[in-house]
Parts: structure tokens; sequence; C-alpha cells
């Protein structure tokens, strides 16, 4: 039911304190974190293509994407999840 | 581990702080000791230097086992927990599962919590008036027939109901007559006519549901009188309860009630579209719920919510970095997955770190049965052949696999 009151709440969805902010890295950035982190890309967590965040992002598998979360220790942290398609 | 400094240069301090403190502690130094006047450049610099040394110190080193540290500071304090608590949590009138049971649940990741229950917030327009929120409230339980009636009559050999409404309940449920004879028409029961007294309504049952024949099957009379009591008014499925709570608070210096609703039973998607609702805060204890409605990293952090809670509750002083890998742990797939034989545990490679952990024998069979391949590089693995595990200065290791996998390499042939 991809009607009007299914789209207007995934949008909220993204202003809810439980969500952090996530972001799709561009092939640059990806490379670049990959390189920091010194791993291939597959040993990334994952997250699922049909995540309501990554649908709102329009990402596909494959892609990385940045997550900062507010971290009550260390107040911002950045996160990496590869999408992947299940 | 010892770490040093060579340096006086305030500048060069700070710049080394802002990339290796977090952003936290950062903030912190910039506020209390870059922007302070009182301090000679030099006490700021000795400043930082010792915030970044006793920063690198406190690091968890390479190898440490953070898991098993993980494990031990929850379990410890775990042996306090009681074992059985079925009490409310501070909430009138409200079951909460707590204690250890609960801790289980959240660990084994359950489809479905044994007390699920929403705490709803008002948007601004409600939260400060109690009729609103009472409103809403209404809107939002699950209400059947059966909660605004106060008797059903009938005879055997007849095919008439009569309904007699309960003019209280109506008006606390909300619901007027007109809704109750729309929603008896929509059930598609029979004919619906009203009578002289305004709470008593007539249904003649049609003769689909009872059949002439059946005239004098008390069953058949009892089931017809089920279904009329199950007929749907207004609500949402799911939530079978909701209660008005009231929270004193500050705002502009002016002493506030806020009120919200706590439900039983749990439907987050549904109730983030009822208008009046806070969907920023509004949240269930249904883990499940949350990664499907919000997404897997709200999941994560509803794990350690809820683990803190529940920890916080039972009087209990956890650092919040081990729930904190628990929660990665548990949803770094992309799901959230239970901690035990059938979730992370029961899903390592290696057969005989499974074996290790629960039911050995079956692990050792079904592994010898489909050719499982042991690498013998984990930490059980190794303990059990009897060679140094990779844990600590363990980890170290002088020989290189000639498997190392080369990801920069990979990605910049793709670039070209």
């Amino acid at each position: 039911m991809p009607s009007r009151a299914r789209r207007r709440v995934s949008k909220k969805i993204l202003e809810h304190e439980l969500v952090p902010k996530h972001e799709v890295l561009s092939f640059e950035e990806a490379v670049e974190v990959l390189r920091r982190l010194g791993i291939p890309p597959n040993r990334l967590p994952a997250i699922s293509v049909n995540d309501p965040i990554v649908q709102l992002l329009g990402a596909k598998p494959g892609d990385i994407i940045r997550i900062i979360r507010k971290s009550p220790t260390a107040g911002e942290a950045e996160y990496y999840r590869i999408v992947v398609a299940f | 581990m010892a770490y040093t400094i060579f340096t006086d240069d305030l500048n060069t301090l700070i710049d080394i702080a802002s990339k290796v403190l977090p952003k936290k502690k950062f903030d912190e130094i910039k506020q209390k000791v870059i922007d302070n006047e009182k301090l000679t450049e030099k006490q700021k610099a000795n400043i930082i230097r010792d915030a970044i040394i006793i920063y690198m110190r406190a690091l968890a080193q390479p190898g440490e086992p953070v898991g098993t540290v993980a494990a031990q500071s929850i379990g410890e304090p775990g042996t306090q927990m009681t074992l059985r608590t079925f009490h409310y949590a501070g909430i009138v009138e409200f079951d909460v599962t707590l204690g250890l049971p609960r801790l289980i649940e959240i660990v084994d990741a359950r489809r479905e919590p044994s007390t699920p229950m929403m705490t709803i917030y008002l948007d601004e327009k409600h939260k400060y008036d109690e009729e609103k929120a009472k409103e809403i409230a209404r809107r939002i339980q699950y209400t059947v027939l059966d909660a605004v009636v106060s008797e059903i009559e009938y005879f055997q050999g007849s095919n008439e109901f009569t309904i007699v409404l309960d003019p209280e309940q109506l008006e606390d449920k909300g619901v007027t007559v007109e809704k109750v004879i729309e929603a008896l028409e929509r059930g598609k029961l029979g004919e619906v006519v009203q009578t002289e007294d305004p709470y008593v309504i007539t249904l003649i049952v049609s003769e689909r549901l009872l059949p002439p024949e059946y005239y004098y099957d008390p069953g058949v009379y009892r089931e017809i009188e089920n279904k009329i009591r199950k007929v749907y008014l207004k609500g949402i499925k799911g939530i079978r309860r909701a209660v008005i709570q009231a929270e004193e608070k500050e705002v502009d210096g002016k002493k506030v009630k806020e009120y919200y609703i706590v439900t039983e039973g749990s439907n987050l998607a549904e109730v983030l579209r009822i208008r009046g609702v806070d969907h920023t805060r509004t949240t269930t204890n249904n883990i499940h719920e949350i990664a499907e409605v919000l997404g897997i990293e709200a999941a994560r952090n509803a794990i350690i919510r809820e683990i803190m809670n529940v920890l916080q509750q039972s009087g209990l002083d956890v650092d919040i970095r081990h729930i904190m890998l628990v929660a990665d742990l548990m949803t770094f797939t992309g799901r959230v997955r239970q901690i035990g034989r059938l979730g992370i545990a029961g899903e390592k490679e290696s057969p005989l770190a499974r074996a290790v952990f629960e039911v050995t024998v079956k692990n050792l069979y079904d592994a010898a049965a489909t050719g499982e391949f042991e690498n013998l590089t984990g930490v059980s693995e190794k303990t059990i052949i009897g060679q140094p595990p990779p844990v600590g200065t363990g980890l170290v290791v002088w020989l290189k696999s000639r498997e190392t996998e080369k990801p920069i390499e990979v990605a910049e042939k793709k670039k070209k």
C-alpha cells in the first residue's frame, strides 16, 4: 500500500530520536573509508536494502552508509554499514 | 602502556587533541581549557598533553578480550537480579516484565515481548491538556462492542437480539450510539433496528448466520452473541489498553503537567500515523517492531536503552559500553539476532567453537556429516588443541597468511 499516508510516515521516522543520521557515501568516500579501516567491503557490518531508512535514502546493495551516532560516551561516533540484499 | 608526546607547542597539541580525542571530550577541553583566559599558554599545553596521554591509556588495547569482559561485567551483577518479578515499573495499573526475565527476553531477541508496551508522547498541541490526551487515548485503544454493552438478550426460537448499551461506558470510550449502529451494519450480521429507548438496539440476525433449522441450538446463539460482542468500533489493532500518565515538567520557568499515554500491547507503525502523536519520541518495548518501522540503527539504540533500563531498575551499575558492544553484535548483520545457540554463537564458522558452546555432540556429528572445515584460528579452538589463543599478546604472530585481503588495491583497480 504505497499510499500518501505511508510516505508521510516514512519521512517522519527520520526525526525519531532513536534514528541516527544516515548518509550514503560516494565512491571516492567509500574507497577512502575502506582504506582507512583496512578491510574489504564484505567485512563491514550490514544493513538491509529493506531497512526503512535505506529505502528513504534510495541506496542500492553495495553502497556504504555512514551513520553518525549520538554516543553517550564519545558524544558523536561514526559507524559504517554496507547495504546488502536480503 | 606508556605514551609520551614530545612537544610543548600549544597549537600542535590542540591539533593532536582534536584528532585523537572523541568530540565530546575535545569540546569539553576546548571550553574549559583552551578558552580559559586565566591559564597561561604553558599550563594549557600541559593540561592538554596530559589529557591526551590519559585518554590513550584508557583505550582498549588491540587484542583485549572486550567480549569476555562485557560478558563478565553483565553476568556478575546479573546474579543479583531477581529471578521473577512481575511488578509494575512505577506506572499505575500496569504489569511489566522486569529483572532477569526481561533481560533474557531482550538478549534472546524474542519476536514479541511477554508484556508489549508503548509509551506514546503527544505533540505540543495536545500534551498539556488532559482532555485532549484522553481523546487521543480513546482513538488509539482498540475497542469492540463488548466494551460498551451492558447486556445482550435473545430468545431461542427467534432471530431477534436485543443489545442494551451502557451510557457510562459509551461516554468513557467516546463512542456514540450512531457509531455503534454504523459498526453493526458494517459487521453484516443482519438488520439493525432502533427502538424507543436510545440505548437499546434490536438486531435481526440474517438467515445466513441463523437458519431457521438452528433455532433451538444454544451453541449457535452463543456463537452469534460472541460475534456481536467482537464487532470493531474504533482504535488500533494490538492496543489492548491505553492509560493517561502525567509528568511534572518545567517549561519556561513554569511548572506544567505533561500528559502521555502508556499502552498495553504495541503497534508502532499505526500509532505513529495518528495525528497528535509526537513521532519523535514515541516508542515501544518490542525491538523487532522498532527494527521494522525505524530501521536497524534505531533497534540498536532501543536494545541499549531497554537493557540499561532493566539494569538500572534492578539497581545495578553496568557501564554502558558493555551494553553497546552487545547491541552492536546483535545488529551487525542488519537484522536483530539473538545471542544464544540460534543466533551469534550458533552462526560461528568454526565447528569446534560451536561445539564448545552448546549441544556438543550434535554439532560435531553435523560438522562431520557435512564435511565442514576447521581453521583452528579462534580462541576456543586454539585452547582445545593446546596452542596460545589469539588474545592479548597471543594475537601477535610472525607469519603472514598468503590469503591476506587487499581491499585497497582492488578498489583502485576498479576506479581505473
